[in-house]
């Protein structure tokens, strides 16, 4: 009799207490969740009560029009969008290629890749423009003697700065297929290796490379410390300018460059959604 | 019959592939690899080791570790005391309170929506970082922001108390808006991976919340969390962008000091300027790897 009723008691207890503190919990976590996103919310609402305030006594979008009325904003910007689209293409260039032979022949090589794609997280951008000026700033390697050659030299580090997202990215979109059956699949079909990589290997990674190109487009796009000591005119150096010289246009100014970083992600996040969709439906 | 066939086509396979071509093939791999070699050999390694070259070169050439030894002048340990108070404060709070932000949108019981919108956000605002977040706090907390005006009308002046936009205090809250989203994404998969059993087990067993917390989870949470404020720390360490456009490269820390370096000899010894710049990778480098390592032991849990 009492091994029958023993359990139900304690069953009942351990309910309703489970019950209170979930209660509990929801309570602390609406606590918690309030206090952040104040403190994540009010910045930008500051910023963008700010941008509306260019024109006395009313509100407006003044500010915006005077920051893309500016005669350096819409150069710097197209600059520097061309300079995150060419880095985006040279890195995965290199990369799918790379990712593809790891995962593929060359598997010894594998921490050695990975290690180098972690340097960008261990070299700060300001020491790595530090060698770089040192090593490029004079004979025998004299890359930086032109504006245009140092956009060469900036664009390329800028793909090499991408390395451990593309690399991540295209990493986790190898595994997600069979990379041997497809390559062996096309082999059987008499394809060569440019055929496998173009039209066997690049269509099927087509979410990752996305996904990694807009990561890399969001960090390049607004880039400061590297372009700056390059001397460059693109859109960091000209925002860090602005804020030291405008009033109300770098309000403006960083909510738009919020509504492109906002974009990136949106677009990444609605395309790795369309990826499960296709893998389920590929099943 | 066709037993027969399958075997004799496995079988001439091999030799075909094997003994014609593989030479040819292998040095085939190495050119698909070669690409991305040499960029990191021009773009990344190479700057680094003229950086680590010139920093064990004395004034007229030679090797010498003088440089290093001179990293104990006030101006250097100022900058890298600044940097490593600043990197450790922001990365202890961001990590808390992100892990507080990580929890309360999965075990907290918030409603889902709000879990996606945060982890969105949070990849936004984690990446929303250089010159216009600084030019986000100047609107805010700066001498003429909104908050400081707001404050002003309910009878507290920032500025007079002491508060400062371009200080320790200033730079930690700043540093913090892309700190507490980088914690909430990297924690959240580590605390998904707390299984429901071993809550169960835990409250069969009689335990309270406390000490489900204090034995089950946290233990297995700890060295996500450790890890991942490691790389916090590392996060706000390297940061030049940020402070650079808030304070105009002109306070004391150790990236800034870096760039003052660059645009011309502030230390008045070129050689002390690398040693800096070496010291910062070498901090750098201990961080990531600490971070790995405490990354994969936490991986043997939350599979």
């Amino acid at each position: 009799m009492s091994v029958s009723t023993a359990p139900a008691p304690v069953a009942v207890k351990s309910a309703t207490t489970i019950k209170t503190t979930a209660r509990k919990n929801r309570f602390w976590a609406w606590v918690i969740y309030i206090g952040g996103a104040l403190y994540f919310l009010v910045p930008l609402a500051a910023t963008f009560y700010w941008s509306l305030r260019a024109e006395r006594g009313k509100f407006g979008f003044e500010a915006y029009r005077r920051l893309f009325a500016d005669a350096n904003f819409l150069p710097s910007f197209s600059e520097s969008i061309v300079n995150a689209v060419a880095a985006i293409l040279i890195s995965l260039l290199i990369i799918v290629p790379t990712a593809y032979w790891v995962t593929l022949r060359l598997p010894k090589l594998r921490p050695v890749v990975e290690f180098i794609t972690l340097l960008p997280f261990v070299i700060p951008a300001v020491v790595l423009v530090f060698g770089l000026i040192r090593l490029y700033s004079r004979p025998p390697l004299l890359w930086t003697a032109t504006y245009e050659s140092s956009r060469i030299l900036l664009i390329c580090v800028y793909a090499a700065l991408a390395f451990p997202y593309v690399f991540r990215s295209v990493d986790n979109g190898l595994r997600a297929m069979d990379v041997r059956a497809l390559t062996e699949a096309a082999q059987s079909l008499g394809a060569s290796w440019p055929t496998i990589l173009l039209r066997v290997i690049f269509p099927n990674l087509r979410v990752a490379l996305l996904s990694g190109a807009l990561l890399t487009f969001a960090i390049v796009i607004g880039e400061l410390t590297i372009a700056l000591f390059m001397a460059q005119h693109t859109l960091g150096p000209y925002m860090a300018n602005l804020t030291r010289s405008k009033v109300y246009e770098p309000s403006a100014m960083a909510i738009v460059a919020f509504a492109i970083t906002w974009a990136a992600m949106g677009l990444i996040q609605l395309i790795g959604r369309g990826q499960q969709g296709q893998i389920a439906g590929g099943h | 019959m066709k037993s027969s066939i399958v075997p004799n086509s496995q079988l001439v396979n091999p030799t075909v592939r094997g003994a014609k071509r593989p030479s040819r093939r292998n040095l085939g791999y190495w050119l698909g690899v070669l690409p991305f070699f040499l960029f990191s050999a021009l773009f990344l390694i190479g700057p680094t080791l003229i950086l680590a070259s010139r920093s064990l070169e004395g004034p007229d050439g030679g090797l010498t570790f003088d440089n290093y030894r001179q990293l104990a002048t006030p101006s250097v340990l100022d900058a890298y005391g600044m940097s490593i108070r600043i990197s450790l404060t922001s990365a202890i709070l961001g990590g808390l309170i992100g892990f507080l932000i990580a929890w309360a949108i999965s075990i907290g019981g918030l409603p889902r929506p709000f879990r996606s919108l945060t982890t969105t956000f949070s990849g936004v605002a984690s990446n929303f970082a250089g010159v216009p977040l600084a030019a986000a706090y100047i609107f805010t907390l700066g001498r003429v922001g909104v908050i400081t005006a707001l404050l002003k009308l309910a009878g507290i002046d920032l500025y007079r108390s002491g508060f400062s936009l371009y200080s320790f205090l200033g730079l930690t809250m700043v540093y913090l808006y892309f700190q507490v989203p980088l914690m909430v994404l990297v924690i959240l998969p580590a605390i998904d991976g707390l299984r429901r059993e071993w809550r169960e087990a835990a409250e069969n067993l009689g335990a309270t919340s406390a000490q489900y917390w204090r034995h089950v989870a946290l233990p297995v949470l700890l060295p996500s969390m450790m890890g991942t404020m490691i790389l916090l720390f590392g996060n706000a360490f390297g940061a030049h962008a940020t402070a650079y456009a808030l304070t105009g490269g002109l306070f004391n820390l150790a990236t800034l000091l870096i760039g003052q370096q660059i645009s011309g000899d502030v230390l008045h010894n070129p050689g002390l300027g690398y040693a800096v710049a070496m010291g910062m990778i070498l901090i750098m480098a201990v961080s990531i790897l600490v971070y790995s390592v405490l990354q994969r032991r936490s991986e043997r849990w939350l599979r």
